[in-house]
């Protein structure tokens, strides 16, 4: 390390600084070989007599620490090795609390503090946030299949609470601050411009005794008195804690279904703390967080967190000249389900957007929705009311083409039909003739659509998902004709809006919703076999997917998926034709949620709260009433070898430009499980050559939908992976 | 008196929003809604980049304590660029009119190059206030310092100080309403309760046939009301569709019952609306190549003494424009004049016309004669339109606009009387 990451600073009224600034960062992480650098500081701070105090604070100018360094993490290889960094740096933080006894340390808070920046914090006397937006807090290792391991499972229930701690701590979940200050996570907020100052006096006060911390927690302030009362039956004595403990394990396994041992060993860690003592409680830390590092969950995890922090940095073009052009308005046409929310996130990001629709009527309920969506967001206090008439003030609506000549990207959001988008993008080129157009079709090559193009070059796909405002993933389409700045502006466009953007080359369905398709299909025709919804949507939800086929089917519409299960067959032929008498299911109305009939009951059929199989459309199926199901395992691994052998096709087609990207893609567009790392790590965990054992294996079951990817194949002879090399970057 | 020097103000776009009677279509919205409203739309439609816009200048007549600038408010609530300066203007029912004479002044000078002009009303969201007594009571009590010095401060108020004290649309001055007024002007002037019957049926009849040709179809916008958007309103809601004269003399007097009349029938109501214009100087139209709709060439108001006749001074600024631009009435090709009452409108016109009004009040000379009636409000006027105060100014000036166009003519001039005693005029040119 050529310069050091802290610097002890200017003195006044005996209190020191100490700033963080890890050389040639953005952000400041954790390192474990900071400990000795910080240690020496902290040894000179204390040994020097002119100090008396000391701030903690960072150097960057919008963060605090952002929490471990995941390559740092990402590089360890065995458990021991994990685990002696977690003791590492629990020494630390005791070392740090320790000095704080007989020198007081005020934690100057700005921007995030995560993880183990939150841990520092938490090891410090005293803690003082500012009242910005950026400054978040939280123990967000969870979502890395990880725990916090410098001491944050002791400390943060003992100064907040079990049942607070738990909640930050096994959702990962963080929080501004004033909430941190409700909860006493932080003693102060105060605007950011003063907070050195404050911070500075405060260890000046600790020092000289002017100021004890509060710290008893029934003294918390806006706990209505029951809470109060609630907290000490529950977690002050041993019984009450036990239930807490249980009633929290028990939520976590229904939650996670095993799949995610993070929180469970966070809870287990935070449990033996409290009931065997702190010295226990950091041994099981230690220990746990040791076994996570290495543990397959968590490397997949930091694997998809490594791509998309790789995406955020991905123009979508190779050319580095090109540049994203500027937009300040875009025009939607189509204020449906999909048009309305993608004018929802647009107009979040602070972009104008003109509306458009055939009528009034159509037009009222897209403002409806993105009302509707914001409103949603103040009733959670994401929002002040203002910000939300702001943000809705940018959106305009027409039934005409007025405002579209100043739009500088055109989406069109209109019915999937083929004619109907032509139409639109001549209308688009002629009302907007400098605007890019973007179509939001889900499975029509753009290609197709820009054929009639007087600008082919300006036609690219945005392809979002529903709901919008939810759905983290955006594929943009680049067709044969598509120009690099429409690609690099759609692009740029997505992130704005807070997508995770991939590029994929143009073709039926692209990526996503190609290698969906053969997935649904497959659960056709276990539904046509005579399996049972449940066992179908449990099978796969047990697999790690957030709502099963036939549920997905529901919420779509059981017509919209037979249309696109119709363009897909004409193009893909007989691997991904739906099976014969699966039409029979749509007839008679039965469409899903929207028509309140489908899979599933809807509405007062229903009882409240509990989702359950209208057992009629079984009447429409082979073998009826009386339903027999292949084992579950055999049920998921249907449909996901799928899926995968599908995404390996789209590689090998070039519709995908890498792995990485097929990965995020179905995380992030399809929810395949997370802690599975995407298809293609999926399918390197199982090695190319048990991939296609088993798809054979099928295939002289049930036929030619099973033929292994040629890349499968090929993989499989050579020996090789989709990601050869255990690269960080993946 | 030096005529008008410096840049010339082009007026490239405007827009309203139906007029609609007060307690109807808008009554969930306020002025700030619809101001809003109109604004944003008027941007779109008019292809204006925001960026370009410097100034925003707007009011409203009935004002709201919690938005004393509606102005900036508008601005930002239409999602316009935060660095867009705005500020407020008050000239009631001339208010709009004030707004662009406002902008436009700044553009003569080079203050500013682009404008977004207007005014807006609620009459279904008006301040109630509390009376004095208790006002001060308030105020009284928010500064004691003790419960015993803030219950103190309530010593003084009776029972009936504690009734809610709505806005009446009457002169502070002279404590008549405006409907007196009205009834004042008639009765001095001899206009009978046929020729304001007339007048009014003219008035309604003519709207309805402009909106039946698609004449306002251009200068209204389609309203989807909000929070909910489930309602649309599309046209102005007073306009009688079938307006029959035998039925404006069923009315019954209102502001005179035995002697008045001055009825609901010939009087514009109270009315939700809002209106609002793209000014900007002519060489920022032609370098942003936007064809202007006209131009502002002059304007002039004039007051009189609210206690003789409040509804009178554009008997006095219409002459004082004609004489700044040079131009005598038969110059002008249109006429848009403000009907707060028929009999308003024909007092105006009668002045015009008279010897011996020129006489006693202009000192002396040729009267300017008033218009033929061809030539006056041929698409109606605000009595069946509606007359929302902030927003009747720049309804009068985008109508005029229009209608020269669509017709090719080359001149309009636009009269507004005001409360106060007070009165407005502009002319504008297409060339």
């Amino acid at each position: 390390m050529a310069s050091s990451s802290f610097r002890l600073e200017t003195q006044r009224d005996g209190v020191g600084v100490v700033l963080m600034d890890v050389p040639g960062e953005p952000v400041n992480t954790l390192r474990a070989d900071f400990e000795g650098e910080l240690d020496e500081l902290l040894r000179r701070a204390a040994d020097d007599p002119a100090i008396t105090s000391i701030v903690f604070a960072s150097g960057k100018p919008d963060g605090f620490i952002a929490g471990a360094d995941v390559q740092m993490l990402h590089r360890i290889e065995t458990r021991e090795e994990a685990e002696a960094l977690s003791r590492g740096g629990q020494q630390a933080m005791a070392r740090l609390e320790e000095l704080g006894k007989r020198k007081p340390i005020v934690a100057a808070i700005h921007g995030p503090a995560l993880g183990g920046g939150l841990e520092v914090a938490l090891a410090c006397t005293y803690r003082v946030a500012s009242d910005d937006r950026k400054t978040q807090l939280g123990q967000p290792e969870v979502q890395l299949g990880l725990i916090p391991g410098a001491g944050g499972t002791q400390r943060l229930p003992r100064l907040i609470g079990i049942a607070e701690a738990l909640d930050l701590i096994l959702t990962g979940k963080s929080v501004r601050a004033s909430k941190a200050r409700r909860l006493g996570l932080v003693d102060e907020v105060v605007p950011r411009p003063i907070l050195l100052e404050v911070s500075l006096r405060r260890a000046a006060e600790l020092a000289s005794g002017a100021l004890r911390p509060d710290r008893s927690r029934v003294h918390l302030r806006r706990i209505a008195d029951r809470e109060v009362l609630q907290v000490v039956a529950l977690e002050e004595n041993p019984i009450g804690r036990r239930i807490l403990f249980q009633q929290a394990r028990k939520a976590l396994l229904k939650k996670t279904r095993g799949h995610y041992p993070a929180p469970e060993k966070a809870l287990e860690a935070v449990r033996i703390g409290i009931e065997d003592g702190v010295e226990a409680g950091h041994r099981a830390e230690a220990e746990r967080f040791g076994e996570l590092v290495v543990s397959e969950v968590s490397r997949n995890l930091v694997q998809i967190f490594f791509a998309t922090t790789a995406l955020k940095k991905d123009t979508g073009v190779d050319d580095p000249s090109v540049k994203p052009a500027r937009v300040s308005k875009i025009g939607m046409v189509g204020a449906g389900l999909m048009g309305a929310g993608i004018a929802a996130v647009t107009a979040d990001a602070g972009i104008g957007v003109r509306l458009r629709d055939k009528d009034d009527a159509a037009l009222g309920r897209g403002l409806r929705q993105i009302a509707g969506i914001f409103d949603e967001r103040v009733k959670r206090r994401r929002l002040t009311p203002a910000e939300r008439d702001e943000k809705m003030a940018l959106v305009t609506a027409t039934t005409d083409w007025s405002g579209f000549k100043t739009c500088e990207v055109v989406v069109e959001a209109v019915f999937e039909d083929l004619k109907l988008k032509q139409d639109t993008l001549r209308d688009a080129e002629r009302e907007a003739p400098t605007a890019l157009f973007a179509s939001n079709t889900s499975s029509i090559p753009i290609g197709r659509i820009a054929e009639p193009a007087a600008r082919p070059e300006g036609v690219v796909g945005m392809h979002f998902f529903s709901p919008v405002d939810k759905m983290p993933l955006l594929e943009v389409v680049r067709a044969p004709r598509t120009g690099p700045q429409a690609v690099a502006t759609a692009v740029a466009l997505g992130k704005r809006i807070g997508k995770t953007v991939i590029v994929v080359n143009d073709g039926v369905g692209f990526y996503t919703s190609r290698i969906l398709a053969p997935y649904m299909n497959e659960a056709s025709w276990l539904l046509l076999e005579g399996a049972a919804v449940e066992d179908i949507d449990a099978a796969l939800v047990d697999f790690g997917f957030p709502v099963g086929p036939m549920q997905l089917l529901d919420e779509v519409g059981i017509d919209v998926g037979g249309k696109v299960a119709h363009i897909m067959s004409e193009a893909f032929g007989e691997r991904m034709k739906p099976p014969d008498g699966f039409e029979k299911v749509a007839e008679g109305g039965r469409l899903g949620r929207k028509t309140k009939k489908g899979f599933y009951l809807y509405g007062d059929d229903k009882e409240k709260g509990r989702k359950e199989v209208d057992r009629s459309v079984y009447d429409l199926l082979p073998g009826g009433q009386k339903r027999s199901s292949p084992p579950r395992e055999e049920i998921a691994e249907r449909c996901v070898l799928q899926m995968v052998n599908e995404a390996a096709l789209c590689l090998g087609e070039k519709i995908l430009r890498s792995a990485r990207d097929g990965d995020v893609g179905a995380v992030f567009g399809l929810g395949f499980p997370p802690f599975r790392g995407g298809p293609f790590r999926y399918a390197d965990s199982l090695g190319a050559q048990q991939m296609v054992h088993r798809l054979s294996a099928y295939r002289d079951r049930f036929g030619a939908r099973f033929t292994p990817a040629r890349m499968l194949v090929e993989l499989s002879r050579s020996g090789g992976k989709f990601f050869p090399e255990a690269t960080a970057e993946g | 008196m030096a005529t008008r020097t410096g840049r010339r103000a082009a007026i490239v776009a405007g827009l309203r929003t139906p007029f609609v009677k007060s307690g109807t279509a808008f009554k969930g919205l306020t002025a700030l809604d619809l101001g809003r409203i109109v604004v944003s739309e008027l941007v779109q439609r008019s292809e204006l980049p925001p960026k370009e816009i410097d100034q925003i200048v707007f009011g409203v007549v009935i004002p709201i304590v919690q938005w004393p600038n509606i102005a900036r408010e508008v601005g930002l609530a239409a999602g316009l660029p935060k660095n867009i300066e705005a500020h407020s203007v008050a000239r009631a029912c001339a208010t709009s009119l004030q707004a662009l004479t406002t902008a436009a002044d700044a553009i003569a000078v080079g203050e500013v190059d682009v404008a977004i002009v207007g005014g807006a009303e609620a009459m279904s969201d008006v301040p109630i206030t509390y009376s004095r007594p208790v006002a001060q009571a308030v105020v009284a009590a928010a500064k004691g310092k003790t419960l015993v010095d803030k219950l103190k401060a309530f010593r003084e108020i009776s029972p009936r100080d504690l009734l809610p004290v709505p806005p009446a649309i009457a002169e502070y001055s002279t404590g008549l309403s405006m409907g007196d007024s009205a009834e004042k002007m008639a009765k001095e002037n001899g206009i009978s309760r046929e020729a304001q019957d007339a007048w009014a049926h003219r008035s309604h009849t003519h709207a309805a046939r402009a909106w039946a040709d698609g004449t306002f179809r251009n200068e209204t916008m389609r309203v989807l009301v909000p929070p909910r958007f489930e309602d649309v309103v599309i046209e102005d809601n007073i306009v009688r569709k079938d307006s029959q004269l035998e039925a404006y003399a069923n009315l019954k007097p209102v502001f005179d019952k035995r002697y008045g009349t001055v009825t609901a029938g010939n009087s514009s109501p109270l009315t939700d609306g809002a209106a609002a214009l793209v000014v900007m100087a002519e060489e920022k139209a032609r370098a942003l190549g936007m064809k202007p709709l006209g131009f502002l060439k002059e304007y002039a108001y004039a007051a009189v003494d609210p206690a003789w006749q409040l509804l009178q001074a554009p008997a006095f600024a219409v002459p004082k424009v004609l004489r700044r631009a040079g131009m005598k009435v038969a110059d002008v090709d249109l006429f848009e004049i403000h009907e707060a009452f028929a009999a308003q409108v024909l007092s105006n016109l009668q002045a015009w016309g008279s010897k011996k009004f020129a006489d006693e009040h202009l000192g002396g000379g040729e009267p300017i004669g008033a218009p033929p009636e061809e030539k006056i409000n041929p698409n109606g006027g605000s009595i069946a339109l509606g007359h929302p105060f902030g927003a009747t100014g720049a309804r009068l000036v985008h109508q005029a606009l229009r209608e020269m166009s669509a017709r090719g003519l080359g001149t309009a001039l636009v009269s507004i009387c005001a409360a106060g005693g007070l009165g407005g005029t502009c002319i504008l040119t297409r060339e």
